[in-house]
């Protein structure tokens, strides 16, 4: 019978422990979890990339709900434990379940320090710790109005970093004199309070906050000096507190953390604790490398084995802020038994400061250039005597023994035992060993086999750069993203290629360009029928199996496997006829919900794929089409009223809305495209954050691009002015059909324009006008062979197979 | 779960060995996949671009989504909801994802398909 283990918490000290608990001895233990947060466990290292849009949960999920089904573990999401009866040897959670245990692992974590001052608990006052703190900011954050962040350390930072990258004006207060004075001295800080500032984020240091205003909610902090400084969030990041309270209650001996020994045991025969509420040797810990240190030794500790318990070791401080680099560990304070050894490159940015005792480092600090951290943390490790190399030492390895190393002789000079990953405690020679014996060949199988810069990814480089030395010439780190696992190449050298070898079908890209897989994947399969559609658009006949499933049935499938349906309102105009069909429709099918979109028509929400042919047929026969809002294509085109009805409209907004969007429709393009007319520079069409917007002027149409008001926000910029609306069509086509051809799938427009330069986009569609009319002609043809009704056509019988079951199966009856 | 819901479909016997026809394998297109509604939920049978057929429960591990509607490349295919990859062979989740779906026996006779009653039988849906 297997003993029962109940882990209290489910972040990724805990996590880690399974994982080599069930390497070790699987099936000794049925575990059972409970987690307060209601979700799987997460890489909570990635979160402040998740805040500033570099990544998003889903990518950092580290053990998925399948996980835990496979291992046979029960995950209690969303369960905090209220109690531990030691006597009984259970646990008590707050929805009223308990659970017997035969061994407990408290892993609680840690809990912010909230500031004890007035206004701390109003609406609009954030912590930053979990999944839900972010999403709390990403909120906030569209109001792109003023963030406040206490607290210059290491979260505070990244959290402002974030914030800004959203669009907030974020400004950091600090209670000390430099930012992150536990990790860094105040001369790299003042480099890091300067590179910070220069990114747009205000920092004030000696900033002493008294009380957070506010009636409702947030409206600024008061600091000591009386000043006030307005905000609509506030992110407090002043630092986190071991969260041992349960334990304490429970009886357990608790100082700042909840004492454990070297082999993470409590006071409590039968109960561990690992993580961030544990405090062992006198240390608590809040970096992740000597969490997972924690779970090898408890998992063995739990597995009955012997192991020499944890051991304190020093943990390299990074900064995930992208285009900062600094590089901290140990001890950095001066002292009469202490030397140090100082270089500045004020040009470059550069400092870098080295700590010795008796010939030994103690401490680095390096900003700027961060190359060499890993070999000062190796020399510190070892002790290593540094006397012989002291003139050379502060220009790192690259220096030492005579001429200069380059950057693949210096990771070649690294001992095997030089730790490259430092969250999970990889050393250079378990990577090049995993390299050679499992033949690995791509970043991603280096991280999948041995979890180096899988985590936080700051030693993406050096692994990289291991990879070359082994692989030698197979490895090319250089090289463009391929499009997909099936390929090495990019999406632009598929693309020139398509056209350069008159490639015209799927399976003749493959060949031709030697894919590695028979078919293809769902990747790059859609971008593949795209590119040839827009390529050859009267020879190429669409692949609908290569189409997602939205294009292909031509409607939005939803969450529960049905689709809702959008039909066309040409600029957002409609009629009493249209409407009554609409209602008729919805009446018919039973359609549960009708929403009116942010794009000015009507959506019906909830319909069956199998009815999804007679609901057309009813719409077409009120003149309706589809309204492709389902496609990489052209969505809608909003408009206002302009002079039809609007005092202050200078042009026929409507009317030039409803032009373009009967010109336009039909067309595919490599990501959607949403469009808007202004009929005066008011712009109640909200044109200025669409992928192409018009704002009508009295002198003529001020044509804009390149906007975004999605996962990222960004105001438009101006491609031109015209005089009229028939050469306002031509340049937005244009500009769309340049688009279409040099697009990467599924890459806006926005995006597109960042990669190629607005200036040569002004150039090609504003100042030549030979090309602007060669695009413009180019997407009039390919719109011969795209302006077909879909919803008609499927109305007519085409692939009548989709709507369709094949068979239908009754109940089974016994054999005769 | 759906349980258990009567339907119009024609009824058929049980135990080992014995077969129940679905239709002719060219009504699915390569790289594509039907339904076939039974009492106890879909069951979606795919045909690989090399002509292979696999049938599985419609129903992704990952928030149930319908298999069936995704694409297929080789012996896989792409949940639409979001983008997990399951084995049409095994029904095992690829890559990093875990969790699998039921897999039903079928065969082909003379351009006919018929899917496994003990399979069928065995299905709690």
């Amino acid at each position: 019978m297997a003993e029962k283990l109940v882990i209290i918490g489910n972040g990724m000290a805990p996590g880690r422990m399974l994982e080599h608990l069930l390497e070790e001895t699987p099936g000794r233990y049925r575990v059972t979890i409970f987690n307060a947060e209601p979700r799987v466990n997460y890489d909570r290292i990635m979160l402040s990339p998740v805040l500033s849009g570099e990544t998003d949960y889903e990518q950092i999920i580290i053990h998925g709900d399948g996980w835990y089904i496979k291992n046979g573990i029960t995950l209690y999401k969303g369960h905090r434990i209220v109690a531990i009866d030691k006597a009984a040897k259970t646990v008590r959670s707050d929805r009223g379940i308990t659970e017997p245990y035969d061994k407990l692992v408290i892993a609680t974590g840690s809990v912010p320090v909230i500031l004890p001052v007035p206004g701390n608990n109003l609406p609009g006052v954030l912590t930053y710790r979990d999944l839900d703190d972010v999403n709390a900011m990403l909120l906030a954050a569209q109001s792109r109005a003023k963030a406040v962040v206490i607290g210059g350390g290491l979260l505070g930072l990244e959290a402002a970093s974030g914030l800004n990258a959203r669009g907030m004006e974020v400004t950091v207060l600090h209670l000390m004199p430099t930012l992150m004075e536990r990790q860094l001295d105040a001369a790299a800080g003042y480099l890091l309070e300067r590179a910070i500032e220069q990114r747009g984020i205000k920092v004030r240091t000696k900033a002493n906050t008294r009380a957070i205003l506010g009636a409702d909610r947030v409206e600024g902090v008061v600091l000591a000096d009386g000043s006030v400084v307005p905000a609509t969030l506030v992110v407090m990041a002043a630092g986190i507190k071991p969260n041992a309270e349960l334990a304490k209650d429970a009886g357990l001996h608790v100082n700042r953390g909840i004492l454990v020994d070297a082999h993470l045991q409590t006071s409590e025969a039968d109960i561990l604790a690992l993580g961030e509420c544990a405090e062992v040797g006198g240390h608590v810990y809040g970096l992740v490398a000597p969490l997972y240190e924690m779970a090898k030794v408890a998992a063995a500790n739990l597995a009955g084995r012997e192991t020499a318990g944890f051991v304190h070791s020093d943990t390299p401080t990074k900064l995930k802020v992208s285009g900062i680099d600094l590089f901290s560990i140990g001890d950095f304070a001066d002292g009469e038994d202490r030397e140090e050894i100082v270089l500045r490159d004020a040009a470059a940015g550069v400092y870098k400061r080295v700590i010795l005792k008796d010939n030994r480092i103690i401490g680095t600090v390096l900003f700027g250039e961060t190359s060499d951290g890993a070999w000062f943390t190796g020399l510190k490790r070892k002790a290593a005597n540094v006397a012989e190399m002291r003139e050379s030492l502060i220009f790192g390895q690259a220096y030492q023994g005579g001429a200069a190393l380059s950057p693949m002789a210096a990771v070649a000079a690294l001992a095997d035992d030089a730790e490259i990953c430092g969250c999970n405690g990889v050393s250079k020679g378990k990577i090049t060993g995993a390299i050679r014996a499992k033949g690995l060949s791509s970043l991603e199988d280096v991280r999948a086999h041995t979890k180096a810069s899988a985590s936080c990814g700051s030693c993406t480089g050096l692994v990289e750069q291991l990879m070359t030395l082994v692989l030698g010439g197979q490895y090319n780190p250089a090289a463009v993203q391929p499009l997909c696992g099936c390929t090495a190449l990019g999406h632009d050298e598929v693309r020139r290629l398509i056209k350069a070898k008159s490639l015209k079908t799927i399976s003749a890209v493959m060949q031709e360009l030697e894919w590695k897989t028979s078919c293809g994947c769902a990747k790059c399969r859609p971008a593949l029928n795209y590119y040839l559609v827009c390529d050859w658009p009267d020879e190429y006949a669409d692949d609908y199996q290569s189409r997602f499933v939205n294009e292909r049935v031509h409607a939005n499938i939803q969450k529960d496997g049905t689709y809702s349906v959008v039909p066309r309102m040409w600029g957002g105009v409609t009629s009493a006829k249209e409407l009554r069909a609409i209602a008729d429709v919805v009446e018919k099918f039973e359609i549960p919900t009708v929403k009116v979109t942010g794009g000015q028509r009507i959506d019906m929400l909830g319909v069956r794929k199998e009815d999804l042919p007679a609901v057309w047929a009813e719409l077409g026969k009120a003149g309706f089409v589809s309204g492709y809002a389902y496609a990489k294509g052209l969505r809608t085109v909003k408009t206002c009223v302009g002079t039809d009805w609007c005092r202050f409209g200078t042009q026929d907004s409507t009317g030039l809305g409803i032009r373009i969007e009967k010109f336009m429709w039909g067309s595919w393009t490599p990501a959607k495209v949403k469009m808007a007319v202004s009929g005066c520079p008011r712009n109640c069409a909200e044109a200025t954050c669409k992928d192409v917007g018009v704002i009508c002027v009295d002198s003529g149409y001020e044509i804009h691009f390149a906007g975004a008001a999605g996962l990222d926000i960004k105001g438009t910029e101006v491609l031109g002015v015209v005089k009229t609306e028939d050469e306002a069509l031509e340049h937005i086509v244009a500009l769309v059909e340049m688009y279409r051809e040099q697009g990467r799938y599924l890459e806006r427009i926005y995006k597109w324009a960042r990669r190629v330069g607005l200036d040569e986009i002004r150039r090609q569609i504003m100042g030549d006008s030979e090309k602007r009319k060669a695009y413009f002609d180019r997407f009039v043809f390919s719109q011969r062979f795209a302006q077909a009704d879909p919803w008609a056509e499927r109305v007519a019988g085409k692939d009548e197979h989709e709507f369709q079951p094949m068979a239908e199966i009754g109940l089974p009856v016994a054999a005769a | 779960m759906t349980g258990v819901a009567a339907n119009d479909g024609p009824t058929w016997e049980t135990g080992p060995g014995r077969w129940i026809g679905i239709g002719s394998a060219n009504d699915i297109p390569r790289r594509g996949a039907r339904c076939v509604v039974t009492p106890q939920g879909r069951i979606a049978v795919f045909r690989t671009i090399e002509n292979r057929y696999f049938a599985i429960e419609d129903r992704c591990p990952h928030k149930a989504g319908p298999l069936s509607q995704g694409i297929v490349h080789g012996r896989a295919v792409t949940c639409p909801l979001h983008n997990w990859v399951i084995s049409l062979e095994s029904g095992e989740a690829e890559g990093a994802d875990e969790g699998s779906v039921g897999t039903f026996a079928l065969k082909v006779e003379e351009g006919q398909l018929f899917i496994s009653a003990e399979a069928l039988a065995g299905w709690a849906g």
